[in-house]
């Protein structure tokens, strides 16, 4: 009984303190003055444009790693070759490196100073300071949550369904569309969810390799942390609240499409 | 000949799981392939189904070539040890599966599916999910799955395994029937020798990669061809060095010339049998099945000094 609450509270009070805490406090900042002078930090023509260049970032970054990820994830477990483990490890670079490193190593290949950079400027396109950049880096570092999701998932499930399927007649894409995709549905699913969070959110590397040119590659986070330093406070909380929201919208829209069905 | 597997040698690394194999399965027949585990047996099953190639050796399928032909274009139906339940459909969704996926029309897969629900006794539990069904009710599921598209063969890998002792009895005894319902040639692999003799007509013993002899599960039990089979195909006993089934012993109180000099340890009453085991005087032991009958004329007690005869037809050196 005593042991029983005192792992409830531990374990809520952990939460409430590091999660909901902050969390709730950037709320409370945003709204301190009304909804009115919030409302006008978020619809400036900086905010909006911030808002725009993340969502563009993630509406291409989600997707490809969502693609590429269950297309690692099937290398891996169910092609394997010699050095897959290396492939295997190779995914979790991006957990282990620091978001500036990856924007500085990125700079460095695609610069002007660097291997592909003269050569992709001398054919009209421009990665760094530019959104195509922008994209790369942080499609790079949210690259392993959709394949570190699928993984362990279609090692469990084994081979037996996708053989079975095949013996009554399935090619290799039916197999995949109608048991395998159904069956890591969910750690898809979850991977997109933690994908999209860390492409929303990220600072780092997308501040290294954007420039930070406002009203054009400046994301939500890098205008929050802008706002900030420019004591608009307001803005900063509101424009925080706003990227809070859309990744709550997020999670919800993927929980509205779990279905209802037993198996 | 329905399948027709000619000196297929299969080997993963340094570790060779059939070994120039030779085997013909007649149309319509049942056949076991009985074994011990890592005998074979489901890399042959699996190599007849495509589910793995062969290094050497060809397969043939209704007079054609199968060898090079992939698994989902050789018409054979394949039943799992753990069912393969598609877990996310349906039972009826799981059955008419393959028919979907030749995209026959609505109407007439329904139909299908209704009939073979009827055979598989599943019927009422159309709309339910795997995970609701018990194991012996998956397997017969994955059973008419395979069945929907009608397989020119059907290819059962220890179909009863994973159930317990209970179900896997009924379903041994349902399955016979079902064959001779269904007639589709059918081979099925099993280490379990009582479950080959009850429900094959043919049995193919395997061994280390390779295939000891095959022939009708009484001719293996009477006239096994070499001491592997001989063992592993029923209970044996070992008198002066020769292999006899406990049953063929002959128990008698007196000696006769050919016979050994045994004590018997212990009495054990098994129902209609009763088990006698014996000490011979070089100190081996060997039990006997005799009826009741036998052991109440012989009025048997422990510490008893019996004599002990093999029929001379009977045994292998």
């Amino acid at each position: 009984m005593g042991s029983r609450w005192l792992i409830r509270v531990a374990g809520l009070g952990y939460l409430l303190l590091i999660l909901a805490a902050p969390v709730g406090l950037v709320f409370y900042r945003a709204f301190e003055h009304g909804i009115g002078p919030a409302w006008d930090a978020v619809t400036s023509t900086d905010a909006v444009h911030a808002l725009k260049v993340t969502l563009e970032i993630a509406i291409i970054a989600v997707p490809a790693n969502t693609i590429f990820g269950i297309l690692c994830a099937l290398a891996i477990v169910r092609y394997p070759i010699r050095g897959s483990g290396l492939l295997n490890a190779l995914v979790d670079l991006p957990l282990a490196l620091s978001p500036v490193v990856v924007g500085l190593s990125f700079l460095l290949l695609y610069g002007q100073q660097g291997w592909f950079g003269p050569w992709l400027s001398d054919h009209g396109v421009d990665i760094v300071f530019a959104l195509p950049g922008m994209i790369l880096v942080t499609i790079f570092i949210s690259l392993p949550f959709v394949v570190r999701e699928v993984v362990p998932v279609l090692r469990e499930i084994g081979t037996d369904q996708e053989q079975a399927a095949e013996t009554l007649g399935a090619s290799p894409w039916q197999t995949f569309r109608r048991i395998t995709l159904p069956a890591i549905r969910w750690a898809v699913a979850y991977g997109v969810v933690l994908t999209t969070a860390r492409a929303l959110g990220e600072f780092g590397a997308v501040s290294v390799m954007s420039g930070r040119i406002v009203g054009q590659t400046e994301t939500m986070t890098l205008h929050v942390e802008n706002a900030y330093q420019n004591f608009d406070y307001t803005a900063a909380y509101a424009s925080a609240v706003v990227l809070a929201l859309v990744a709550i919208f997020t999670l919800t829209l993927m929980t509205a499409f779990r279905p209802r069905e037993g198996g | 000949m329905a399948i027709a597997v000619r000196r297929v040698t299969k080997r993963f690394g340094d570790f060779t799981a059939l070994d120039n194999i030779s085997l013909a399965i007649p149309g319509g027949s049942l056949t076991a392939l009985l074994g011990p585990s890592g005998s074979g047996k489901s890399t042959l099953l699996r190599i007849i189904a495509g589910l793995e190639q062969p290094d050497a050796g060809d397969v043939n399928i209704l007079g054609e070539d199968a060898t090079g032909v992939p698994a989902r274009k050789r018409g054979v139906g394949f039943v799992f040890q753990h069912y393969a339940a598609f877990k996310h459909m349906t039972v009826e969704k799981n059955i008419a599966f393959g028919l979907d996926i030749r995209k026959h029309p609505k109407a007439e897969t329904k139909q299908r599916v209704g009939e073979l629900l009827e055979l598989v006794q599943l019927q009422g539990l159309a709309k339910r999910y795997p995970s609701q069904l018990s194991g012996g009710q998956r397997q017969r599921m994955a059973l008419a799955r395979a069945l929907a598209v009608d397989p020119k063969v059907l290819l059962l890998d220890e179909p009863f395994g994973a159930l317990d002792a209970r179900v896997r009895k009924e379903l041994r005894a349902w399955l016979r029937r079902l064959h001779d319902e269904v007639h589709v040639t059918t081979v099925f692999v099993t280490h379990d020798q009582e479950e080959a003799m009850e429900v094959a007509d043919r049995i193919a013993v395997m061994n280390e990669g390779r295939i000891e002899q095959v022939g009708k599960p009484r001719d293996l039990y009477e006239h096994p061809a070499n001491e592997f089979v001989m063992t592993f195909v029923g209970p044996v006993a070992r008198l002066g060095g020769e292999y006899v089934r406990p049953h063929d012993l002959e128990l008698t109180l007196e000696p006769n010339g050919t016979t050994e000099r045994a004590t018997v340890e212990r009495v054990v009453h098994l129902g209609f049998e009763v088990r006698v085991e014996l000490r011979l005087a070089d100190g081996e032991e060997v039990y006997v099945q005799a009826t009741r009958a036998q052991a109440e004329e012989l009025d048997l007690s422990d510490g008893q000094t019996v004599y002990v005869r093999p029929p001379a037809s009977a045994a292998i050196a």
